[in-house]
């Protein structure tokens, strides 16, 4: 039996919902749900959770590609059923979770995952760089400006170390977003690596009757850039749009409700870098992350100077920030004119909010320091 | 045998972090559409540009959401992803699985689709990552029938709930985020299945103000741990803390020699509200003044702990930048109880008030945060039927500009002016 497109509504089931969570709970976290005590990382990658019943959970976690192929998960059940039971478990960072609940199993299981080349990196933990959260880029999506899995590859290799250690003030959340969409919502993250275009849409004069819904369209534009137009197309006058380019900020939201209205562009587009945000309460509210570069290009395979512009914050912070303070608290700190200083960034006007609420970031205090800005 | 050449991608082989290139590869061994894919990313590395077409309507049968259709701008040079559809899986809460689920959801996968997916998509879900549209319908027949399993959202509905691992293996959880997510995600499948809403609506559940599922960030509607009475303290940790026995922050900072641990700097001092104090070697706390920030929990996790009369804080209309700017989302309720006893009905309560006035004035393609900005938040509490408190506020406005009612107003606004004039000459 299987689905019989004769026949494609008899037997339906709809409406089923996940599989129960208790079902997948290894014997240990079902055991003591609720009664745990404390926890401590005893090593890079390494946790261990105690219960009130005095049972204890240890935790190896792994990182990866958030883009893995059945191959790489048959290999990760393969390694928890070597070791864990039989359960294994994500993170919301994209890293793996094993659970052992003996110390003694800790170490076999360890010598297994390093026994399996550079697929299985153990880290991930405390005042380190964690896995990168990131969309999907040029893979799979029809609105990127820039790659996604490609450039995290490129930026996780050069901070591997930080991963692998837990030797910065505190923990370092770096996040990418191919587009202004940000399905990696990388709006509060310590540093965002943020896809931008920076050419206006180009109207398919020739294709919008047919795929658009021009109201929409027009209604889409945050800033009244997209106007209605009359175009001729093969002799015949028919309804369009039109750009008014001095208005249009590239988000793309226009082109997300008219396939009609491409902006994707090999030389427009790029990479901005976004840093000080925060999602954590602990000490201080939640912060956005704040535009310090406005652009830099896409530069594939391996986008150097977005990678040196990543590595470059995070080593000036790890040297230059107390123990934890997270990259915004130490930039609110020191101040942001001494962050672009310190970080050798060059500020420019684009740095200056001129959108909504942008006054609230303007400064209206006489309180401020003298860098190499004030010539 | 690879089927194109990929000198750029090949480059992203080397290195120490685990490469997706390679992984592909591998997987094309078993499943040759996968060269295609290969093939077509090495094309976007070349001309910096995507080759994937704009959208694409397709789904199963009776959801309005779950599958996001993609399809190649460049299909008679890569072929096997002509189609290459996204198919949303619903998550696990917490996403644990058995090692025997995820094999037999994989194995499905293979049968049906490229074999490539993301664990797990920004929301949630399983998102498995590539397959032709004739696919869609066997395979969801088997997502159903063999595993009991089901799509999760897309579009203008409720999107895939999501939660932080709470009680299952965290002490700092204040409420029970797994069985509260999975409660209403079951309660809710027809919302998330049907898009009947002006966009996407978005549920996350944090135990603690650490909040690790980014739920004020990331969510319309969060629901973030929080307590009522006092952090509980074992004076006897704190002094094993002091005398150095007992790494600080979990062992977190073991990386680099920060010297030796002083509860004065890493607590008391870093306390925003500065309700902390030693006597002796006992450690104070007023907890009058505390905020639950959770910072000093953080740092001494074996001495303190969130107070006992756990519940929740509730927060709404958080959204990334498009289309008016980022939002966080703004406090509401303070402090709720949640209880699977009451199969939390005062928290659906309070959805469905959000949801009744939002489905009624919110404008297509605007999410509850940007409907709350526009009608502005004094009209979202009279909505909400709560009294304004002043922990809705940073703080008072400092402006003027009040709106009155006519009712609050001795007299009226209907006034003659002829009876003005009789006092007051033009």
């Amino acid at each position: 039996m299987g689905y019989d497109p004769e026949k494609p509504m008899v037997d339906r089931i709809t409406d089923l919902g996940p599989p129960h969570y208790s079902k997948f709970h290894p014997p240990v976290i079902a055991k003591n749900k609720g009664k745990w005590l404390w926890h401590e990382i005893t090593q890079p990658g390494v946790l261990v959770h105690k219960a009130e019943s005095g049972d204890e959970c240890w935790t190896v976690r792994v990182g990866g590609a958030r883009l893995m192929s059945t191959e790489h998960i048959y290999e990760l059940c393969d390694v928890a059923d070597a070791h864990c039971d039989g359960y294994l478990r994500f993170t919301t960072r994209n890293n793996v979770e094993f659970m052992v609940d003996d110390k003694a199993k800790v170490q076999p299981l360890l010598d297994d995952l390093a026994s399996r080349g550079n697929k299985f990196p153990v880290g991930g933990t405390g005042a380190g760089v964690t896995n990168i959260v990131h969309t999907q880029g040029w893979v799979h999506c029809h609105t990127p400006a820039t790659d996604a899995s490609g450039v995290v590859k490129a930026v996780m290799d050069e901070l591997f170390d930080y991963f692998v250690t837990m030797s910065l003030p505190a923990q370092v959340r770096i996040a990418l977003a191919c587009c202004l969409n940000m399905c990696g919502a990388v709006h509060a993250s310590d540093i965002a690596i943020l896809g931008v275009h920076r050419k206006p849409p180009m109207i398919d004069h020739s294709r919008i009757t047919g795929v658009c819904e021009l109201p929409l369209a027009i209604a889409s534009c945050p800033l009244g850039a997209v106007k209605p137009a009359k175009a001729t197309v093969d002799g015949v006058e028919i309804k369009t749009v039109k750009i008014n380019n001095d208005r249009c900020m590239y988000c793309g939201n226009c082109y997300t409700m008219c396939p009609a209205m491409p902006l994707a562009d090999p030389e427009g587009d790029g990479i901005a870098i976004l840093v000080g945000g925060k999602v954590s309460n602990s000490r201080t509210s939640p912060k956005f992350s704040k535009l310090v570069i406005p652009f830099l290009p896409n530069t594939p395979p391996r986008w150097p100077e977005t990678v040196e512009a990543v590595k470059n914050i995070v080593e000036v912070y790890a040297k230059d920030a107390r123990k934890y303070e997270r990259v915004g608290e130490w930039a609110e700190r020191i101040g942001w004119e001494k962050f672009f200083e310190k970080c050798n960034i060059p500020f420019t006007i684009k740095s200056v909010d001129d959108y909504r609420l942008a006054y609230d970031t303007w400064r209206t205090t006489t309180n401020f320091k003298y860098t190499n800005a004030i010539k | 045998m690879a089927k194109h050449d990929t000198p750029l991608l090949d480059e992203l082989e080397k290195g120490p972090w685990p490469s997706f290139v390679t992984d592909i590869k591998r997987q094309a061994e078993k499943n040759p559409d996968c060269w295609d894919i290969l093939g077509i990313l090495e094309l976007s590395f070349r001309d910096k540009i995507t080759h994937w077409k704009h959208g694409g309507i397709v789904g199963v049968f009776g959801y309005g959401g779950g599958i996001v259709g993609r399809y190649a701008d460049v299909p008679k040079e890569y072929p096997g992803v002509e189609h290459f559809h996204t198919v949303r899986v619903n998550q696990p809460a917490s996403k644990y699985y058995s090692t025997e689920n995820l094999r037999h959801l994989m194995e499905l996968w293979d049968k049906h689709g490229s074999g490539m997916t993301n664990m797990h998509g920004s929301t949630g879900d399983i998102i498995l990552l590539g397959c032709r549209t004739e696919a869609l319908e066997p395979f969801f027949w088997d997502l159903t029938h063999e595993l009991g399993q089901d799509l999760g959202g897309s579009g203008s509905n409720l999107r895939t709930p999501a939660n932080c691992l709470g009680e299952s293996r965290c002490e700092w959880s204040c409420y029970d985020t797994e069985e509260l997510c999975h409660h209403l995600t079951m309660h809710y499948q027809d919302e998330i299945h049907r898009p009947a809403f002006p966009y996407k609506f978005k549920f996350k559940f944090s135990g603690c103000a650490n909040d690790c599922v980014a739920a004020i960030a990331r969510s319309d509607f969060a629901v973030i741990g929080t307590w009522k009475d006092d952090i509980r303290i074992d004076q006897a940790a704190v002094k094993e803390y002091v005398a150095g026995n007992i790494p600080a922050n979990g062992g977190a900072h073991s990386g680099r020699d920060w010297g030796s641990f002083s509860i004065k700097k890493e607590v008391i001092d870093l306390c925003p509200t500065n309700c902390m104090w030693m006597e002796g070697d006992e450690l104070k706390i007023d907890d009058t003044e505390c905020t639950r920030c959770m910072h000093c929990i953080n740092v001494m996790p074996r001495a303190l702990r969130p107070g006992a009369q756990g519940g929740a804080s509730i927060l709404i209309g958080a959204k990334a930048p498009i289309l008016d700017g980022a939002q966080f989302a703004t406090l509401i309720f303070p402090f709720i109880e949640i209880s699977a006893e009451n199969e939390f009905e005062n928290v659906i309560e309070i959805i469905e008030n959000v949801w009744d006035w939002w489905m009624e004035v919110g404008k297509n393609r605007e999410r509850v945060g940007e409907t709350m900005q526009r009608v502005g938040l004094p009209t979202f509490i009279k909505v909400m039927g709560i009294d304004p408190i002043p922990q809705h506020v940073k703080e008072p406005r400092s402006n003027p500009y009040v709106f009155w009612e006519e009712e609050e107003v001795e007299g009226g606004f209907d006034r003659s002016v002829e009876e003005f004039r009789k006092r007051h000459a033009a």
